[in-house]
């Protein structure tokens, strides 16, 4: 419990109004993930959409790079409390991707090179919200924030952008993911500071 | 994970520089030229987090001390400038930080760059060699506006006047003081020749300030020949207070 400070009330800047609840601006771009970061080498990188069962739709990095690709500007929430604004990317939306498979699922498993896992709703990767991104700040992403490409899905915690994003299965049931096994939030909505199960 | 420390003194350097001196529970000790994180809270939760060098030497009574300046735009300086009294708690984080630190261990040459308030760590690394059995010898090259504008001014002169390992060169960048041979203005590549260690004996520099300051004095001191892995830097956010 943190002590009050006798007579401060603070500055609180316009900027502190775009934060979701207990975040913090940051302009660093904190790294933070479960394990190594993998080395996937361009050759053999894959991104595969599947149905659990069977293989709906498959690229390599040429195929995939060769599909259009958007630039946009997002906000980033970590759950560990920084927030970094205005932050710019470059990558193929889902929209995109998703409309190269015929989709009978509600929710999705996103799977990563290094084996780590998170799962959505079907929803929250459409329309124009959630995006495979290779590039950032105009230079190719590197591996530690997720390179050679990561998901992005910024209305949610970081931790549901998957790094190093490597397969999406789409699913009828919703299972949980790697972090979410661990006693995060099922969703994850930072402005309503779903940050752990039960919030 | 935060300290709680009780302020046991103030005192003011210049006009807008304040000294607080703080009693802290459990404190581990830190190295000259660490910092800390300051968290200020409102009655209604809302919180404010900076960092601040400390400037006290490294001593076993868990007193650190801590140089403010206050900014006008500032949300955590004004308060700890002016509302702060003694008595008062203070919750902190740290130290913090394990590069831009001098070690007693050291005995090579230390020059010491400060631009205004960069001063802040260097004062540490004076103070933690003036109570440490050492030899090596320091040198502080120190860059203000004006003559007020120079922090812990006796201090520095009784050092340098009595146990002599530290020399202290001013450049005054807006009003040099009356008698004055050199003109105000910025460090240049003939003062870096005429009052910094020559390259040739491998001193460590410490240069802390504005990121312009820092910037331009590591342009100089490599220009001098000085190896860019013998130059450690600290640099303020661009308008003093440390984000």
């Amino acid at each position: 419990m943190a002590i009050v400070s006798r007579g401060f009330s603070g500055k609180r800047h316009a900027a502190d109004k775009k934060l979701p609840p207990g975040q913090y601006l940051t302009t660093d771009f904190p790294v933070l993930s479960a394990g190594p970061t993998p080395k996937a080498s361009l050759e053999n990188w894959q991104f595969t959409i599947d149905d659990g069962a069977k293989v709906l739709k498959k690229w390599d990095w040429k195929s995939f790079r060769s599909l259009p690709s958007e630039t946009f500007t997002v906000d980033l929430h970590c759950v560990t409390r920084w927030s970094k604004l205005d932050t710019t990317w470059e990558g193929v939306s889902l929209d995109a991707l998703l409309s190269e498979v015929k989709i009978d699922a509600s929710y999705v498993f996103v799977h990563s090179y290094g084996d780590y896992t998170t799962n959505l709703p079907l929803n929250d990767l459409l329309n124009n919200k959630a995006w495979i991104a290779f590039r950032f700040d105009g230079k190719d992403l590197e591996p530690e924030h997720g390179g050679p490409a990561r998901l992005l899905v910024p209305h949610l915690y970081l931790w549901k952008s998957a790094k190093w994003v490597r397969r999406i299965t789409l699913t009828h049931e919703d299972k949980p993911g790697f972090w979410e096994g661990f006693g995060y939030h099922n969703y994850g909505d930072p402005w309503r500071e779903q940050r752990y199960w039960g919030e | 994970m935060w300290r709680v420390g009780t302020v046991i003194a103030l005192r003011d350097e210049t006009a807008a520089v304040r000294t607080i001196t703080l009693e802290v529970s459990n404190w581990s000790g830190h190295v000259a030229g660490q910092h800390v994180d300051v968290r200020l809270t409102a009655s209604d939760g809302y919180s404010a987090v900076r960092s601040y060098s400390i400037a006290s030497a490294p001593n076993p009574r868990g007193l650190i001390e801590l140089t403010i300046e206050r900014l006008p735009d500032g949300e955590v300086s004004p308060y700890l400038t002016q509302e702060l009294v003694v008595g008062d708690l203070l919750e902190l984080r740290g130290p913090i930080g394990g590069w831009f630190v001098w070690r007693t261990e050291q005995t090579e040459q230390i020059q010491l760059i400060a631009g205004g308030s960069g001063v802040v760590p260097l004062m540490s690394m004076i103070r933690s060699r003036a109570l440490a059995e050492s030899t090596a010898r320091f040198r502080l090259l120190y860059s203000v506006h004006e003559p007020d504008a120079v922090f812990y001014k006796d201090e520095l002169q009784a050092l340098s006047d009595s146990d002599g390992f530290v020399t202290v060169d001013y450049v005054y960048t807006r009003a040099a003081p009356k008698g004055s041979i050199r003109p105000p203005g910025r460090i240049d590549a003939a003062l870096i020749a005429n009052t910094t260690w020559p390259a040739n004996l491998l001193p460590t520099f410490y240069v802390c300030g504005s990121t312009s300051f820092v910037e331009s004095v590591a342009g100089l001191l490599i220009a001098s020949s000085n190896r860019p892995g013998n130059i450690r830097t600290e640099r303020f956010g661009p308008t003093g207070e440390r984000q």
